[in-house]
Order: structure tokens, then C-alpha cells, then sequence
């Protein structure tokens, strides 16, 4: 946490409030997720993000309402930043019919028209061609609006990830690549599945402008982002960012992490991104013990809130089961 | 009577893509060579001159990238044509149309269509051997959430496209490579959009059906009209769209002829014609005088020479043995 970002941002007290509690709610979430998993409440795959909060709460403090968000299967902690309602989001990785995807995706494939959220993606790797699509129609209608494009370092070994940065650059088209390296693509470590392990140096053969940023401050990380995706908006083609960053939990709920000694877990544990804003924040006097309480009892209101909304929220009538394959031909002019 | 005037499959290609990117400015067409070039099969030649680089865009060799860029594009509010070169290279962009393009709409609960189309070639016939000749329309039609349409004719090349470009799906055409020079006749002017959703028999008759799409259709009509010769009336029914099929077409006709060829250039395992097969006996068994026979490419790596490739794919003598074999003739 460097007293340079946070001038550059000209963090007041209420904005970097808000970036904490945005952290916590993801971290609370996720963390009532995982127990809801044990009661047999969410099943399938759960991918939980946590370690990796300043990321998504940093780059998305960059967007607009009018940008578009691709994101991969680890995207709770994006969904509910980008302000998608925490109620259908929980409803979601219950399978509930009042899902932000009426429960047909679960916790990979969250959606959201009304925020322009676009998944929710969940083979690695195939949400960068969407993400280049999306600012490909932007430009063709003169729009002057922002792709995010969230992936991790996995990605990078996928030909799509090559195909898409050559795209955007050949057509420079506004899509910001954000990529949330965690250093491990399910176990591979990524000294084991990468020649060139630096990110940043994929993006600039592409010829795009690319930076690396400490994916653990979320300061940091929204001042690289607002810089870069501030480019991205002024029209100088796609930006790239690489968050260095860990995830403290498990790949999946069936991930027994024999890929990792639990030491590197702990060093990086030091680095905790809430507990480093929480700290700091406290040590210039910006937020007291009485400010993370507030916040803490908000966050768990909201949650139990979801919980409960999930609970009761009915499922999706077996008759429907077909419904969304087509677009009823009724509404046929009607493409968002 | 309505004027009529005589061109090739191509050239109803590419009025067909004229008339879209005239009649609605929103769509686009990307692929390999689509621009300089002219189009590998030459269906886009000279509309980059006409509508600029911005909309007959020119793309690198990344099929998935591509692809993938115009299901993006579909979501965002455009309507891309993509052109895949040939089938074969579509096996790079599977995982966007599969994974993508087709799972978008029901995995978001309904809140995103694509409306994209993508055209690519297909089939054998051209000595190109066994990485640009081979039929995977059936791996296409057995994914739920795309459209797959296979036109066979001059007015279906020319009339196919539009109705695909106002589907909020997505839909696959496939134009099959022998066509492309054929000629036909086509309405001089008017609205020339066809259905895209029904079958259409193509040749009436009595005594057998042969169900078939694509390139192997003039192989079904020639097989018919050799038959004709031996006082056998056929039926020829070709089902333009390959998902969904027409079972109400396909099934009137079986029941009234009582028996049934599919002529299909896949192969013979897992083939479209498999399920044309199944859907006729669970439908229409009781009205059939004989078993269901399928004519499809012999199950190898469609082979270089000319006259292996004739012996690996469908063929009006072929054909017209399958139909005598159910005539038991």
C-alpha cells in the first residue's frame, strides 16, 4: 500500500471505505458459499476468488456503467462488484429460477444483461474472442465504450489468448486484457506451463501497451486500471494489465492442493489484500475499529439477506426445461 | 409470369451478401480472404471495392479467434457473416460455436441471443483430400441452440441468407464446394428470401424416397431421372434444413411411398442419415415395406485420386442400386 497510489487516486476516507467493503462482501460471500457447499446447498464446481479480491474491486472501480465485463469461472467476487444484485447472484449458484442466470449456469456462468456482465465463461480462454467481439461491435457503431476481459495466467497457453490479442491489436479495438495471474493454472505452477512466464511480455509482441501491477493492493490496482483503461477509452486500442496475485483457497472444492507447500500459502497470506487496506487504513487514521465493524455488520446483513432470498426463491418448473434453447420467435426483433 | 434469368450458385452467394449488407447496416462479413482476394470460392469478389474495409473484413489465420470475435460482435448489437474457408478449418472454432454461440442463450437464462451466420464450404468432389473434403454438417445439427441450413440450389443460395440473418440464433450454412459453378434459373427480381424451415421434395413420386441435402441432392435427381428409365417413379426430398429436420415432410412422403433411401456424404456412423433412420421407424415403421437403406461415403479419409474419391463418396448409380435393393429389384 504506497502513499504514491493513493495520492495519484486522491483516496478520501469514504472512497477507500467503499473498496474495503467491496472486498469484505466478496470474502464473507464466499466464504458463506463454501459452508453452503458443505450443507449440500451449492453443488458443482464453486472456484472461490478469495486472495484475489483487490482485483476485481480495483480494475471494475475503473469501468463505467456503459462498459462490458467478460469474465472467467471464478467470477462471483466480479459479479457482485459490477453491482449485479447479491440476492440473484446467491440464487444463481443455488440454481434457483430468480438466478442472475435463472440457475441454468451456476457459480462459472453468471450473467447479467442489465450490467452489460457477460459470463461467466468457463472454458479457459474462450471468453478473450468474446471480449474482442464485443469491442469490434463497439467501434463498428461508434460506441466509446470499454471490454474488460479477466483471465487468468492459464489462459496465456491457449491459442485463443494469442488470436485474440493479435485481433485486437491488428484492429485496435477498446478491450482492456486484464489478467489475474495467480501463479497456478489449476496445479500446473506457472513456471511449469509457460516459456515466458512474464505476461506483460505475451501483450507487448502484440504490440499492446502492457503493465504489471501488485494484484494484492487494490490501490494499486485501481490506480493502473483507471490509467490504462483510460487509454483504452481515448481511443489508443487494447491495454493489457497483469495482476500479480494469489488465491489462498483450493482451485475447486475437490482440489486436496498437493501442488503447493502450505508455506507458500502463509507467505502469501502476509499480503492479504483486506488486511493490508484494513491496516494501513487504520495507521494513517483514514478508518477507526469502529468503521470495519459498521462494515462487517453490513456485509453480514446482505448475505443473510441473499441466503434467505435463495432459500425460498423456487426453482425453474421442469416444463421449462427447453425454454431458452431459441429465441421465441415472437421477440425475434427484439435482440438485446 | 415472372421473369427469370440464369446464374451460378456462387453468384447467388454473393447477391445474397450484397442484398444483406445493403438492407441493413449492421451486418458485416469476416473471414479468411474475404476481402483482397475475392473469397477463397470467390463469392465475395469485388464487394471489398464496394463496402470498404470496415464491413468485408479480412482476417488472419485464427479460426476460434475469428469466430469467436463475431459471436462478440452478435452480442454487442452487429449481425456478422462469418465465411469459415471449409469445413475442415471450422474444427478450429468448435469450442466458439459449440462452447459459445450455442450454449449462450439458455446458460444465460434467456438474456443474451446470437444472432450471427456463419457460412462455410463443405463436402468432397475437388481432389482437395482429406483435410478439405470432408461432410461434419451432422456434428453441427447435433448441437442444440444453432440452426444448421444446407442449400442446395441457386434460389436456396440466394435466398437462404437473409432469413438466416433475421434469426436471433445462430445459424451454420453450408455451401457445398461442387456447387458453386452449377447454374440455375432465379426470379429476375422481387423478394427471393425462401423458408428455411421446411424441406422441400424436390422431385415427386411413388415408388421410394430418397431423403438427401446439400451437394448430394443433383446426385439424388440424377439417380431418380436414370431410374425413370426402368419405370421407377422416385421421390427426392432434400431438407434444406439440417436442425431442425422436417419430420413432417420427410414422414408424409415415407408413408406414402413406403420406402426410404437417405443419401447422406457424412459417414455412415453417428450420420445425420443415422438419425433421419431412427426418427422414420419410430415414426413411420408400420408403414414401411422394406428396411430403411443409407447411402453414405465409405468410412475413410476421403483419398486424393479422382476415382477413389468417386468410390468414397454417394453416387446417382450408388443411389439408384440402394433404391432398386428396397424395390428388391
Amino acid at each position: 500500500m504506497t502513499a504514491e497510489h493513493a495520492s495519484k487516486l486522491h483516496l478520501t476516507r469514504e472512497h477507500a471505505l467503499k473498496l474495503l467493503e467491496k472486498m469484505i462482501l466478496i470474502r464473507r460471500f464466499e466464504e458463506r458459499c463454501a459452508e453452503l457447499y458443505g450443507a449440500g446447498k451449492i453443488r458443482g464446481f464453486l472456484h472461490l476468488y478469495i486472495g484475489e479480491e483487490a482485483n476485481a474491486v480495483g480494475v471494475i472501480e475503473a469501468l463505467t456503467p456503459d462498459d462490458a465485463i467478460v469474465a472467467t469461472y471464478r467470477e462471483h467476487g466480479h459479479a457482485l462488484v459490477r453491482g449485479i444484485p447479491i440476492t440473484s447472484v446467491m440464487a444463481e449458484m443455488y440454481g434457483k429460477a430468480a438466478g442472475s442466470s435463472r440457475g441454468h449456469g451456476g457459480s462459472m456462468h453468471i450473467f447479467d444483461a442489465k450490467t452489460r456482465f457477460y459470463g461467466g465463461n468457463a472454458i479457459v480462454g474462450g471468453g478473450l474472442p468474446l471480449a474482442v467481439g464485443l469491442a469490434l461491435a463497439d467501434k463498428m457503431q461508434g460506441l466509446n465504450r470499454v471490454t474488460c476481459c479477466f483471465f487468468g495466467e492459464g489462459a496465456a497457453a491457449e491459442g485463443e489468448f494469442h488470436e485474440s490479442l493479435n485481433l485486437a491489436a491488428l484492429w485496435k479495438l477498446p478491450v482492456f486484457f486484464v489478467c489475474e495471474n495467480n501463479r497456478y493454472a489449476m496445479g500446473t505452477a506457472i513456471e511449469r506451463s509457460q516459456s515466458v512466464t512474464d505476461m506483460c511480455v505475451h501483450a507487448r509482441s502484440y504490440g499492446i501497451p502492457a503493465e504489471a501491477v501488485d494484484g494484492m493492493d487494490v490501490v494499486a490496482v485501481e490506480a493502473a486500471a483507471r490509467r490504462l483503461a483510460g487509454e483504452v477509452r481515448g481511443g489508443g486500442g487494447p491495454r493489457f494489465l497483469e495482476n500479480k496475485t494469489y488465491r489462498f483457497r483450493a482451485h475447486s472444492m475437490f482440489d486436496p492442493e498437493l501442488y503447493r507447500p502450505k508455506s507458500e500459502v502463509e507467505e502469501w497470506k502476509k499480503r492479504d489484500p483486506i488486511v493490508r487496506l484494513t491496516d494501513w487504513l487504520q495507521r494513517i487514521g483514514l478508518a477507526h475499529e469502529a468503521d470495519i465493524d459498521a462494515i462487517d455488520k453490513t456485509v453480514k446483513l446482505e448475505i443473510d439477506e441473499a441466503v434467505a432470498f435463495a432459500e425460498a426463491a423456487p426453482w425453474e418448473p421442469v416444463e421449462d426445461l427447453a425454454r431458452d434453447v431459441y429465441t421465441p420467435r415472437v421477440n425475434a426483433e427484439r435482440r438485446p | 409470369m415472372t421473369k427469370v434469368r440464369k446464374i451460378t450458385y456462387r453468384d447467388a452467394v454473393r447477391e445474397a451478401l450484397i442484398e444483406a449488407l445493403e438492407r441493413d447496416p449492421r451486418v458485416f462479413l469476416m473471414g479468411e480472404d474475404v476481402g483482397r482476394y475475392g473469397g477463397a470460392y470467390a463469392c465475395s469478389k469485388g464487394m471489398l471495392e464496394r463496402f470498404g474495409e470496415e464491413r468485408i473484413r479480412d482476417t488472419p489465420l485464427s479460426e476460434s479467434g475469428f469466430v469467436g470475435a463475431g459471436i462478440g460482435a452478435a452480442l454487442g448489437g452487429m449481425r456478422p457473416i462469418v465465411e469459415v474457408m471449409t469445413v475442415n478449418f471450422s474444427l478450429l472454432a468448435l469450442d466458439q460455436i459449440v462452447n459459445n454461440a450455442a450454449t449462450l442463450r439458455h446458460m444465460s437464462g434467456g438474456q443474451f441471443s446470437v444472432p450471427i451466420v456463419i457460412r462455410m464450404a463443405t463436402g468432397a468432389g475437388r481432389q482437395l483430400a482429406a483435410q478439405h473434403s470432408h461432410s461434419f454438417e451432422c456434428w453441427y445439427a447435433h448441437v442444440p441452440g444453432i440452426k444448421v441450413l444446407a442449400p442446395a440450389t441457386i434460389a436456396d443460395a440466394r435466398g437462404m441468407l437473409w432469413p438466416a440473418l433475421l434469426d436471433p440464433d445462430p445459424v451454420i450454412i453450408f455451401e457445398h464446394a461442387t456447387l458453386y459453378n452449377d447454374e440455375g434459373e432465379i426470379a429476375e427480381e422481387g423478394d427471393l428470401s425462401v423458408d428455411i424451415e421446411r424441406a422441400a421434395t424436390r422431385r415427386a413420386g411413388r415408388d421410394a424416397t430418397v431423403i438427401t441435402y446439400g451437394g448430394s441432392v443433383k446426385k439424388a435427381l440424377a439417380a431418380a431421372e436414370m431410374l425413370a428409365d426402368d419405370g421407377i417413379s422416385c421421390e427426392v426430398i432434400d431438407l434444406r434444413s439440417l436442425r431442425p429436420l422436417d419430420d413432417e415432410t420427410i414422414i408424409a412422403s415415407v408413408k406414402r411411398t413406403h420406402r426410404a433411401v437417405i443419401v447422406d456424404e457424412g459417414w455412415r456412423s453417428g450420420s445425420l442419415a443415422a438419425e433421419i433412420s431412427a426418427r422414420i421407424t419410430e415414426q413411420a415403421l408400420y408403414a414401411l415395406d422394406a428396411p430403411v437403406a443409407r447411402v453414405c461415403s465409405v468410412e475413410v479419409p476421403i483419398p486424393y485420386p479422382r476415382h477413389l474419391e468417386i468410390a468414397a463418396t454417394p453416387q446417382p448409380e450408388s443411389i439408384a442400386a440402394a433404391v432398386k435393393g428396397v424395390l428388391r429389384r
